[in-house]
């Protein structure tokens, strides 16, 4: 019959609608504007080839955000991971009071980062900041978080940080229980001390864990837009400038779209490459579950 | 082992010291919010306002049509939400139980887009509601969301566990393909829709940047975009305003998670994502 054929296509067209209109074809869109020079109203759009690109990589401005971009990756990701591992271990017990402190953890994973963001200003204003009453009650200088180029980058790190604790200690302890416990009581038996059995036994265990926040979390980081756009615009003196507050100030500020493009390809490039590991990762999580 | 009461006493200082690290943040906000000007300007800072301002929060709300703001956010959220649903659950069967020529084809292309994040293709996407006059609309907020790959992909996941015999026999009752889906299959995968739903309301509701890209106006713009206004109040950042506008954003989402905190938990851990 063939309305049995017709049919899977009727009913997977809606979705396909949407993802072919609203992600596949602006990313072949933005590909062709990379290679184009164009100022938004001129009807002329300029074919300049790889010209973009080779202004964009040579360019001061570019590297230091593509500088910003790594520094605030790496420090986001390891510090995040870091602290979610120890809290996961420590927390990872059952009873009311466990459930309460995860759930206190992981809240500011679903608040708005537009509160967020206000929330640490506010924290972080330097002349009535609650962190720089906390420094002083010990004795230390107070520190212009967000109004020094040295430690404006840090603080975003710091809010990204709070942020994303919660959620990574959760998956961390997914992940623990996941590890069967005949294997600890052998451990046990041969007397092994608890930081050797981290060493030697969980850790080994968690590595598929491990690697996929790793991944989420660099992708994730990748992306940042609303803490910089809101709790210092790129400044001061660029030092907080990323990737996606680039692209967003060369398209909508400057008008340059083949600019903004090109940087846009240059960004997808980087994601694709950890998209790939992250699916290899997924489809492998699925299958176990 | 270690129920000794310095350990325990040790654990419970730890326990104390970790929550108000995540906690205390949010206390300080709902205590900001009901503070004076004066009050936020004093260093060492007043732990707790003299008496509370309540004017704060009517001076927040009727600094913009905030009304406006809360009705666009909640028909963007649902618009969106009820049209995933429309979409990815017949995707979602069709591509778990039929064999069809481009099945493999179409569902590399659906888990391509969730690789595609909206920081991603918003100056593309921008140019293109451009031409189609749709900028500054609130189309512009819900179309390129109106299906979720991502949902596709849970679905999907829950469609396949579903026994083969089970729909052969609902087929022999004479029951149709639509049939199936309401009966048998939305009923089986309640959880996974569930936790899809409250992970793709809490999302939109709490986004920023898409609405900040599409929409230049106060008549299609979303809450988040007002609060932020709040910031460009003359004469300097008004803490106590802009705490207690933090609140009617935070308010709502803090109660929900209250109430649904295992399936909130469940929602955003298992999808992994964000």
């Amino acid at each position: 019959m063939t309305w049995n054929k017709i049919r899977p296509y009727l009913m997977i067209s809606p979705a396909i609608l949407v993802f072919s209109l609203f992600f596949i074809y602006p990313i072949c869109y933005m590909i062709y504007l990379s290679m184009h020079d164009w100022n938004f109203v001129s009807p002329e759009k300029n074919f300049v080839g790889t010209a973009n690109f080779t202004n964009l990589v040579s360019e001061k401005e570019f590297i230091e955000v593509m500088q910003n971009t790594f520094v605030y990756t790496a420090l986001t990701v390891s510090l995040t991971i870091i602290i979610a591992l120890i809290l996961a271990v420590w927390l990872n017990k059952s009873g009311t009071i466990y459930g309460f402190v995860q759930g206190a953890i992981f809240s500011p994973h679903i608040i708005s980062l537009v509160s967020i963001s206000m929330l640490w200003m506010w924290l972080m204003d330097t002349d009535y900041g609650l962190l720089n009453w906390f420094l002083n009650l010990f004795g230390l200088p107070s520190v212009p978080w967000l109004t020094d180029p040295s430690t404006s980058l840090l603080s975003l790190a710091i809010v990204a940080i709070w942020k994303g604790i919660g959620f990574n200690t959760l998956i961390f302890i997914a992940g623990l229980q996941s590890i069967p416990r005949d294997i600890y009581e052998a451990a046990a038996l041969d007397g092994t001390n608890r930081i050797r059995t981290f060493i030697k036994l969980t850790l080994p265990m968690l590595s598929p864990t491990l690697f996929f926040l790793t991944i989420i979390g660099i992708i994730n980081s990748f992306q940042v837009f609303e803490t910089i756009s809101i709790m210092t615009q790129g400044g001061p003196i660029n030092s907080t400038n990323t990737f996606v507050y680039y692209i967003y100030e060369y398209g909508f500020r400057f008008f340059k779209i083949g600019y903004a493009s090109a940087a846009g390809v240059i960004l997808l490039v980087i994601i694709s490459i950890f998209t790939i590991m992250y699916f290899r990762l997924l489809a492998r999580r699925v299958h176990y579950q | 082992m270690n129920t000794t009461i310095p350990y325990k006493l040790l654990n419970g200082i730890g326990i104390l010291i970790v929550v108000s690290i995540f906690a205390f943040p949010f206390v300080w906000m709902i205590s900001t919010s009901f503070k004076s000007l004066g009050e936020t300007m004093i260093f060492p800072p007043a732990w707790l306002p003299e008496s509370l301002h309540w004017e704060n929060f009517t001076a927040a709300w009727n600094s913009g049509p905030f009304l406006t703001y809360f009705k666009n956010s909640i028909f963007v959220s649902i618009s969106i939400l009820i049209l995933q649903f429309l979409t990815i659950i017949p995707a979602a069967y069709a591509f778990a139980r039929y064999q069809f020529k481009g099945n493999k084809f179409f569902f590399a292309l659906t888990m391509i887009t969730l690789m595609i994040p909206a920081q991603l293709i918003f100056l593309p996407v921008y140019l293109q509601f451009s031409a189609w006059g749709l900028l500054d609309t609130l189309w512009a907020l819900i179309l390129p969301f109106a299906s979720s790959a991502f949902g596709i992909f849970l679905l999907r996941q829950s469609f396949k566990q579903v026994p083969e015999e089970l729909l052969e026999a609902a087929r022999l009752d004479g029951a149709s393909e639509w049939k199936i889906i309401l009966k048998i299959m939305i009923p089986i995968a309640k959880p996974v829709l569930i936790t899809f739903g409250l992970f793709s309301f809490i999302t939109h509701w709490n986004d920023y940047f898409w609405p900040l890209v599409m929409t230049t106006s106060d008549v299609t713009r979303t809450l988040p975009l007002g609060i932020a206004k709040l910031r460009e109040v003359e004469g300097g950042v008004a803490w106590h305003i802009l705490m207690a506008g933090n609140m009617i954003l935070v308010i709502p989402i803090l109660i929900v998670f209250f109430f649904a905190q295992r399936q909130i938990i469940r929602a955003f851990v298992y999808t992994g994502i964000k």
